[in-house]
């Protein structure tokens, strides 16, 4: 594909180039198209929407929490069968709440939040023209597209859709005839888990690629973003885990369909002894956390990725512990797959191996704590910038510590015995990794907004989205500690009609409402997406005085990133207000001997000519005060 | 104003490197397979308690031959002889077919033997899944070989005729490599 082309009419200079000149349709465009910028948008408005759907669902299972003695009228017109005389069906309540998890976990917070951000970020800031295979990459997105079809089409199967919970265990998951929700809402949610796994396997595996083999010149593995190394080790975590999820939905798909016993054994079904035998229930639950421990840290590292390197640029200051950043991401990738058995505590499990569990699950809080303090210290005395954006990231910071901290409690085999299965684990999971992951996603909407649409979103709604949604989050999840501690079960389809529970029937009111309150504040972030997308503040190249690849590239986003060739890279991104340059920050394009008044020893530790040209400059300076 | 510019050539090396990382995904589903067997066996006290059949050991030799004839199919198209690279090929595709009918075969022996896919001892139906979810790749490991051969038989770059022999290669040796750890594993849990 090499070409040579001579432009040389009318003496005027064309920024046309050989890939440019196919044409593209409405079609290869914006529909099947292999543009990693524009899948990485394909990706983000499908999260959205998918989140918003999401988000209704707990709303309308919040309603029966605080009202399981009312009826809703409305509720019978809008689910029809599902809410007779306007009272939600129980088995429909299991089957929201399981479509609640699976849609959040799955295709918001993995798909919508790697899928757009490991698309957008990693070619244009490791300086690359496009993925390592973009039909790949198109194919992930369709994939990951019809997966969200069928699970939203299972809303309209007759029995409902899948209702054993977001992790699907056996039995009920294996048997059609368990309850309404095992039947084909189980199977079609099946059939989307597949296809979702394909799509994350295709995405993880191009995202691993590109990383490795098309960084351009001068971008060496540590002068990578943050958010890169992030979207790399993620992806890793993505590769080895899903295909363990693989294993084991093959095995409960035979159980299902063929009649082996895999995991079932001793099943009496409705008085009918059924004949399975010999299956072990506990085998689905490892492999299934084999893969659903590392799917948290899917879920929860790219969202720390992104606050990094929106903390960083928005205090004007180096990442604090660059170094410590990435291996303390290393470690928390190794460390998650050995701490699968702190959902297992209470299966039975050999005490001495919960122990062993227990050890591996608090050392992650190391890693984990490190990455806290060294947020803590970047934002420590910078010159912060409260951008949207910025108070996103802050903000996930804050959910990451208060969800971090009642992991250490959680993580502890013994307290677990009283904690498993409680409103205690709902809160601590929706504040670390719900609300931070969500806070880091649209913390990543609202920077780099100008670099996927060329426009700005707007500030005063961006704060307004903020404060309500950080405060409704806190509402919601908060009071959820203590009814865990006193033992309220979780997936409960109306709790306090057990006297012991009663009490907190006005505690749930409060949260509902709180809920609604943080539901309806994110009617100001859509109208503010879709509003700016074409109406919103045109954006200068570099708005907020980024150091990284992306805004060098022209704001009309071109295929192929650069209209020339790739810039090559000279130093790390997080040049912020170095002592003695003229601006607060100093792109990663920028060679050294530009800099010269802001040079400092150890940019040259490995670099012996430089360090010549260093010390000849230093010492010409010196000369020169002399002679003044 | 003339403007010379040597664009970016085409890099196959990423897209061998996804080939490596698809590789290492298929594995880990078979790793996850065989340690959901250990944790079975070793959770229930069941084990196989059966002989594995000696037409298992004869597709071993089968497969293992047509690694072999694939790595004298990529020798032979990296030296331009491309009647032999054919040759090869045909060779290696036919292997995999007789390694095909023959676990096929396996299994109606096992069913001979009452070893069956629906059975109270799940660790006799982990073999089907191991001989399925293997046979799913072998299809697809042919699928990439039919690819080389169309493309040995049309006028393509060398380079791009290399690189999809290069991809089919290392796909095939995987699965090649794969089926001797199952058979071993099979062979060390038969008891």
């Amino acid at each position: 594909m090499s070409t040579l082309s001579v432009q040389d009419h009318h003496g005027v200079h064309h920024d046309e180039h050989g890939h440019e000149h196919h044409h593209d349709t409405f079609l290869t465009k914006y529909v099947f198209s292999q543009d990693h910028k524009m899948i990485a948008k394909q990706f983000l408005i499908t999260g959205i929407i998918m989140a918003v759907f999401a988000m209704l669902l707990s709303i309308l299972f919040r309603i029966q929490l605080a009202y399981p003695d009312k009826a809703f009228p409305l509720m019978e017109t809008i689910l029809g069968r599902f809410a007779p005389e306007g009272r939600m069906d129980p088995n429909f309540y299991l089957s929201l709440v399981t479509i609640h998890g699976t849609i959040m976990v799955f295709f918001v917070l993995t798909a919508g939040l790697s899928g757009t951000f490991s698309n957008l970020l990693i070619p244009l800031q490791l300086g690359a023209r496009d993925m390592a295979s973009p039909f790949m990459n198109m194919l992930s997105y369709w994939l990951f597209f019809l997966a969200s079809l069928v699970m939203i089409g299972s809303f309209f199967v007759e029995k409902g859709p899948a209702g054993p919970g977001w992790t699907i265990y056996p039995p009920l998951s294996a048997l059609p005839k368990a309850m309404p929700g095992s039947d084909m809402g189980m199977t079609l949610w099946l059939v989307s888990m597949v296809m979702f796994v394909a799509s994350q396997l295709m995405g993880g595996i191009n995202y691993v690629s590109t990383v490795l083999n098309m960084r351009t010149k001068g971008m060496d593995l540590w002068k990578m973003p943050l958010t890169i190394w992030a979207f790399f080790l993620t992806a890793i975590l993505g590769v080895l885990a899903f295909p363990v999820l693989v294993a084991g939905v093959v095995l409960l798909i035979f159980d299902r369909s063929v009649g082996t016993s895999f995991y079932l054994s001793d099943i009496v079904l409705g008085g009918v002894p059924q004949p399975f035998e010999g299956g072990s229930p506990i085998l689905f639950q490892h492999l299934f956390w084999f893969l659903g421990h590392p799917e948290v840290y899917i879920v929860i590292m790219p969202a720390l990725g992104i606050s990094s390197e929106i903390i960083a640029t928005n205090s004007r200051k180096p990442i604090f512990g660059y170094h410590a950043m990435v291996y303390s991401l290393i470690g928390i990738t190794v460390l998650s797959f050995i701490v699968w058995g702190h959902h297992m505590f209470v299966t039975g499990m050999n005490p001495f191996l919960g122990g062993v569990f227990m050890i591996t699950t608090l050392i992650i809080a190391v890693p984990s704590a490190v990455k806290t303090f060294n947020y803590l210290a970047t934002l420590w005395r910078g010159n912060i910038r409260f951008t949207p954006a910025m108070m996103f990231a802050v903000g996930l910071v804050s959910f990451f510590i208060s969800g971090g901290l009642t992991g250490i409690y959680l993580g502890n085999a013994a307290l677990d015995i009283n904690l498993h299965d409680t409103y205690f684990v709902v809160a601590h999971f929706h504040l670390v990794m719900g609300s931070a992951a969500i806070f880091g996603m649209l913390a990543g909407v609202y920077h780099w907004f100008p670099k996927m649409f060329g426009r700005l979103m707007d500030e005063k709604l961006g704060y307004l989205h903020f404060w309500i949604t950080f405060i409704g989050a806190y509402l919601v999840f908060f009071p959820m500690h203590f009814m865990g501690l006193d033992g309220v079960p979780r997936r409960y389809y109306a709790f306090t009609e057990f006297e012991s529970f009663e009490r907190w029937l006005s505690v749930n009111t409060f949260i509902t409402w709180a809920a609604i309150m943080a539901a309806v504040a994110q009617v100001a972030f859509l109208f503010n997406f879709f509003y700016s997308i074409f109406f919103g503040k045109k954006t200068t190249q570099n708005p907020w005085g980024s150091n990284t690849l992306e805004w060098t590239t022209p704001i009309e986003r071109i295929h192929g990133n650069w209209p020339g060739d790739i810039p090559t890279v000279y130093r790390w991104p997080y040049d912020y207000s170095k002592p003695g340059h003229d601006e607060d920050f100093i792109p990663q394009t920028v060679p050294y001997s530009e800099t010269m008044s802001s040079n400092l020893p150890h940019d040259f530790e490995n670099n012996p000519v430089g360090m010549d040209e260093y010390n000849k400059w230093t010492n010409t300076q010196r000369s020169n005060e002399e002679v003044k | 104003m003339a403007q010379i510019q040597q664009k970016d050539r085409v890099d196959y090396m990423p897209k061998k490197f996804v080939m490596w990382l698809i590789v290492f995904a298929s594995f880990m589903i078979f790793a996850a397979l065989t340690s959901g067997f250990i944790v079975y066996v070793g959770g229930k006290g069941k084990g196989l308690s059966i002989t594995i059949p000696p037409i298992f050991l004869y597709s071993t030799i089968t497969i293992a031959l047509s690694s072999l004839s694939m790595f004298l199919a990529s020798k032979a198209a990296k030296q331009l002889k491309f009647t032999m690279q054919r040759l090869f090929l045909w060779i290696t595709i036919g292997l995999g077919i007789a390694f095909f009918v023959l676990q096929v075969n396996g299994w109606s022996q096992l069913v001979d033997m009452g070893v069956y896919f629906v059975n109270p001892n799940a660790s006799q139906s982990f073999i089907y899944v191991f001989t399925g979810m293997h046979l799913l790749h072998i299809v697809a490991g042919l699928l990439l070989l039919l690819n080389s051969l169309v493309g040995s038989y049309r006028n393509i770059p060398q380079v791009k005729r290399i690189f999809w022999m290069e991809m089919s290669a290392i796909f095939w040796h995987f699965v090649d490599i794969i089926w001797i750890y199952l058979y071993v594993f099979l062979l060390l849990n038969q008891k």
